[in-house]
C-alpha cells in the first residue's frame, strides 16, 4: 500500500506584517506587558510534544538527507582557554572539508571562536564560503559593561567575524530588567551593522522556565536578532528538545506577525547523529521546511561533527568504521 | 541533497506476528469450532486483506462458554486472592513480552497507527493488569466490607476501537475478583482476543475461566440474556446499551454500561495555545477519533479563536495519514466500510446544515477505508454534528464568551463521559471543572488513561465505573 506523504501545507504563513509590533519597547512598561501578555507554556505538554517528535523514525533516503544537511548547519565550535592558533586552524580545514577521504561532503556552516581568533579563522576558511563566527559580548557569563561588551564585539568583527554569537544579561532579564536587554541586544545589533548577523544567547538552563524562555525568545527578536541561540554549552542544562521546540514556535509566530524570518540555534550538548535528526524533526514538523538550511538553523557542536561523519560513512560503505577513520580537531 | 526533508516509509515488520488462517472459539481451554459451523472473515482496514477466517459463536457455543465459565467459578473463586494474583501477573509479564506481536497484530485488525499500538494501547494493557493483580489478595481492603464476594460469570462485549485495552478493562478486575468470564469481542477485531485467549493457556490459567467468543450482536444478546451470566458489562454504542439495559431490566444482573460521547473540549483566552493545539489533536484524531472519550466538540473563547484556529489547521496540515504500519503515521485507517459510510453521512449532514468543513491537503490511500482529519466552523448547539456521536476524525468547533455559557454549552448533551478544559488559571480549572457533568476531565491534556483512574460516565454515556479501585465494586457483592 502507497504511503502518502505529509499532508502538504495549505496555510500561507509569509506575507505582510497584520500586527503592528514596533512600538511595543517604546516603554519598560509596555515592553513588560507585551511580554507577559505571550500565551503561557505548558511544561507537560511541550515535553510531551517534544518526545513525541523524537519518535520519528528516519532511515535510508531520509536519513541521509539529513545527515548531510546536518553537516551543513554545524557551527564548528572551539571555545577553551587553551585554544591555539593552530588549533583554529586546524578547525578551519575540517570545517571546508570535513571528511577528507569523500568531498561530497558538505563543509560545515562555520566555524565559532572567540574574538581573538577570528583573523586566524578567518584565514583558515578564506575562499571556501565558510562562515566565521566569533562569540562576543564578555562571553559566557556577559558580566561586563556595555562598552566592554561592545569593543569585544567591533574587535571580533574588525578581524572579519561575519556572525557575532552574543550573550544576554540573565541577571537583568531575572529581574525584571527587560528594557535593559533590550537595549544592550539593540547596541550590539548596531554594533553588527551590515557586516554581521547577529546570534542572542539566552543561556535557558539559567532563565529555567519555559514562560522566561519564550519571553526572551521575543525579547530578542523585537531587539532585532538574526538569530536565536538556546545557550553556551557552558552551564548544565543547554539545547534540549523542549527549548529548542519552544524557540522554533516563537520564530514561527513572529514570522506570521511580522513577516520577519528569524533563525534558530541550539547550542551544547548535542552531539550524536541521532539526537541532531530529531532536531531537524523538530524544525520541520514546527517552524516548517522554510528554516531547513544553514541560514535558519545551526547546531552549536563541537563533537557532533565525528558522529555525523561516521553515521554518513556508514551509510556509504554498509559497515561502521569507528573514530579513528575520520579526523581529530 | 534531495529537494525536502521527505521522511523514508519505516515500516515495523509484520513477521513477527504469526496469524493462521483460521481461528476457533475458546471455550473451557480449548479452540473449538462454532455449533452451527459458521465462519466469518476479518480484514486489514487498511488493504481491505483478509487476515483470517474466524468461528462465528451462535446461542448454541455462548450457552457452552457460559456453562464453561460456572464451572470453573468454583475453583477460581475460592482459590486465595494472592493465587489469583500469580495468575494475572503471570499474563501481564507475558503481555509484556509479547507486545510487539500484538501492537502489530492489533494495528493489522484495527487499522490504527503502530505508534499508537506500541505506545498507548499495549502498555496500558500491561498496566491494567498488573494493577488489578495488585488488588487481588487486597480486596477485604478495598473499602467494600469484610471478604466480599465475587458475582459468578460475567458476560462482557466489548467494542473495536481499543480492542485489547478494552478486553484488560474487563478482564483484569473480574478476575482479580474472583469471576469468570465470557467475554465477546467486536466482528471486525476478533484478532487480539484469540492471541489473549492463547496467553491464558500460556499462563496456565485453569480451563474455563476466560472464555472467547467472537461474533456478532446476536451473540451478544444471547450472552447478555442467557439465564446463568451474572454480570453484563458492555462497552459500545448507545443505542445497544439502551437495548441491553432493557434486557436486563427485572433479573438480578448487574451491569455496567460504557456508551457513546461528545466530550467538549474548552479552551479559554489564557490557554498555553501551543499545548492546547496538541491537546485538541490528541483529543479528536487519536485512534481516527473512534474514542468514546474524544474531545469532539471544540468550544473556544471567541478572543482566541481565530489565532487557535489559525494555528490547529497549520498543525492539522503536518499530520501523517497513511499505512498503519508505518512508524511515522499519525493517523491511520478507520476501522470498517460500515464506520466510514456512517462519518461519511454525518460529515454531509453537518455540510448540509450550514457549517463550514476544512481538511488539509490529503492524499487518501487507493484501498482500505480512510477519512481525511476535518474540522467544521460555524457550528451551533442546534447542527447534529454538535449533537450526534460521529466516532471518526471530525471536530465541531463552537465558540463562547464566558466561563458560564462555555459550561451551560458543554452540559448541553446527552451525553456525559470527559470533558477538557485549557487554562494557565488553576481557579478557573476547579471552578468549571465542579461544574461540568462529565466523568472525566482533564486539564490541560486530554485523552491520558491510567488503571489507577476511574473511567465512566454521565447521562447516556452509561453507568458505573472501569478501573481504579471504583472498577472492582461492579464486579462485587456488596
Amino acid at each position: 500500500m502507497p504511503t502518502s506523504p505529509k499532508l502538504s501545507a495549505s496555510l500561507d504563513q509569509g506575507g505582510a506584517p497584520s500586527h503592528a509590533l514596533g512600538d511595543v519597547a517604546a516603554s519598560d512598561s509596555t515592553l513588560r506587558r507585551f511580554l507577559h501578555g505571550l500565551p503561557g507554556v505548558d511544561t507537560v505538554g511541550l515535553e510531551a510534544r517534544a518526545a513525541s517528535l523524537g519518535t520519528r523514525s528516519i532511515k535510508t533516503t531520509a536519513k541521509a538527507y539529513a545527515i548531510d544537511l546536518a553537516i551543513s548547519m554545524v557551527d564548528l565550535t572551539t571555545l577553551e582557554g587553551a585554544d591555539t592558533p593552530g588549533k583554529v586552524r586546524a578547525l578551519g580545514a575540517k570545517a571546508v572539508h570535513p571528511d577528507p577521504t569523500d568531498r561530497t561532503t558538505p563543509s560545515t556552516a562555520a566555524v565559532c571562536v572567540y574574538p581573538d581568533m577570528v583573523a586566524t579563522a578567518k584565514e583558515a576558511v578564506a575562499g571556501s564560503g565558510v562562515k566565521v563566527a566569533s562569540v562576543a559580548t564578555a562571553f559566557p557569563a556577559g558580566r561586563a559593561a556595555l562598552d566592554v561588551k561592545l569593543a569585544d564585539v567591533r574587535d571580533a568583527i574588525a578581524a572579519g567575524a561575519d556572525e557575532i554569537d552574543m550573550v544576554i544579561d540573565r541577571g537583568a532579564f531575572l529581574a525584571g530588567k527587560y528594557m535593559k536587554v533590550y537595549d544592550e541586544i539593540t547596541a550590539v545589533k548596531e554594533a553588527c551593522g551590515t557586516s554581521a548577523r547577529l546570534k542572542v544567547i539566552f543561556e535557558t538552563g539559567e532563565l529555567s522556565t519555559y514562560d522566561n524562555i519564550r519571553r526572551a525568545s521575543w525579547l530578542g527578536m523585537l531587539a532585532g536578532a538574526d538569530f536565536i541561540k538556546t545557550s553556551t554549552g557552558k552551564v548544565a542544562v543547554n539545547a534540549t528538545p523542549a527549548n529548542t521546540l519552544l524557540m522554533l514556535e516563537a520564530v514561527r509566530d513572529f514570522r506570521a506577525q511580522t513577516g520577519i524570518q528569524i533563525g534558530v540555534k541550539p547550542a551544547g550538548g548535542i552531539r550524536t547523529t541521532k539526537d541532531a535528526v530529531k532536531f531537524l524533526v523538530l524544525v520541520n514538523e514546527t517552524a516548517g521546511a522554510d528554516w531547513l538550511d544553514n541560514h535558519w538553523f545551526r547546531f552549536g557542536a563541537s563533537s557532533l561533527l565525528n558522529d555525523l561523519l561516521m553515521q554518513r560513512q556508514k551509510l556509504a560503505t554498509g559497515r561502521y568504521s569507528g573514530p579513528d577513520y575520520v579526523t581529530v580537531d | 541533497m534531495a529537494s525536502a526533508f521527505e521522511y523514508a516509509p519505516a515500516p515495523e515488520s509484520r513477521s513477527v506476528v504469526d496469524i493462521a488462517p483460521s481461528y476457533g472459539l475458546f471455550i473451557d481451554g480449548e479452540f473449538t469450532e462454532a455449533a452451527d459451523g459458521k465462519v466469518f472473515k476479518t480484514v486489514s482496514p487498511s488493504t481491505e486483506e483478509v487476515l483470517s477466517e474466524i468461528a462465528q459463536a451462535g446461542e448454541a457455543d455462548v450457552d457452552r462458554a457460559v456453562k464453561a465459565a460456572r464451572k470453573a467459578f468454583e475453583k477460581w473463586s475460592a482459590l486465595p486472592g494472592s493465587e489469583r494474583a500469580k495468575y494475572l501477573f503471570r499474563i501481564a509479564r507475558i503481555i509484556q513480552e509479547r507486545s510487539r506481536e500484538l501492537a502489530v497484530l492489533e494495528t493489522l485488525d484495527n487499522g490504527k497507527p503502530i505508534k499508537e499500538t506500541r505506545d498507548a494501547d499495549l502498555p496500558l494493557v500491561a498496566a491494567h493488569f498488573f494493577y488489578y493483580a495488585g488488588w487481588a489478595d487486597k480486596l477485604d481492603h478495598a473499602g467494600f466490607g469484610a471478604n466480599p464476594r465475587p458475582l459468578g460469570v460475567a458476560g462482557q462485549v466489548i467494542p473495536w476501537n481499543f480492542p485489547l485495552l478494552m478486553l484488560a478493562w474487563k478482564i483484569a478486575p473480574a478476575l482479580a475478583t474472583g469471576n469468570t468470564v465470557v467475554l465477546k469481542p467486536a466482528e471486525t477485531t476478533p484478532l487480539s482476543a484469540l492471541f489473549f485467549a492463547d496467553i491464558c493457556r500460556q499462563a496456565g490459567l485453569p480451563k474455563g475461566v476466560v472464555n472467547i467468543i467472537p461474533g456478532y450482536g446476536d451473540a451478544g444478546a444471547a450472552l447478555v440474556e442467557h439465564p446463568d451470566v451474572n454480570k453484563v458489562a458492555f462497552t459500545g454504542s448507545t443505542a445497544v446499551g439502551k437495548a441491553i439495559a432493557r434486557q436486563v431490566a427485572g433479573t438480578e444482573k448487574k451491569v455496567t454500561l460504557e456508551l457513546g460521547g461528545k466530550g467538549a473540549n474548552i479552551v479559554f483566552d489564557d490557554a498555553p495555545i501551543d499545548q492546547a493545539v496538541e491537546g485538541i489533536v490528541t483529543g479528536i484524531f487519536f485512534n481516527q477519533g473512534q474514542v468514546c472519550c474524544a474531545g469532539s466538540r471544540l468550544l473556544v473563547q471567541e478572543s482566541v479563536q481565530d489565532e487557535l484556529l489559525d494555528s490547529l489547521k497549520r498543525r492539522l496540515s503536518t499530520l501523517r495519514l497513511g499505512d498503519p504500519l508505518d512508524k511515522n503515521t499519525d493517523i491511520g485507517a478507520i476501522n470498517s466500510a460500515e464506520q466510514l459510510s456512517r462519518i461519511t453521512s454525518l460529515v454531509d449532514q453537518g455540510e448540509a446544515e450550514g457549517a463550514e468543513r476544512w481538511s488539509p491537503a490529503c492524499e487518501l490511500p487507493s484501498s482500505g477505508y480512510w477519512f481525511a482529519p476535518t474540522l467544521f466552523t460555524n457550528v451551533t448547539q442546534a447542527h447534529t454534528i454538535a449533537r450526534d456521536e460521529i466516532f471518526g476524525p471530525v471536530l465541531s468547533v463552537l465558540s463562547f464568551r464566558t466561563p458560564d455559557e462555555a459550561v451551560a454549552k458543554a452540559n448541553n448533551s446527552q451525553y456525559g463521559l470527559s470533558a477538557g478544559i485549557w487554562t494557565e488559571k488553576g481557579s478557573r480549572i476547579l471552578a468549571v471543572a465542579s461544574k461540568l457533568r462529565a466523568g472525566v476531565i482533564w486539564a490541560n491534556t486530554f485523552n491520558k488513561f491510567d488503571p489507577t483512574s476511574p473511567f465512566g460516565g454521565y447521562k447516556e454515556s452509561g453507568f458505573g465505573r472501569e478501573g481504579g479501585r471504583h472498577g472492582l465494586e461492579a464486579y462485587l457483592d456488596v
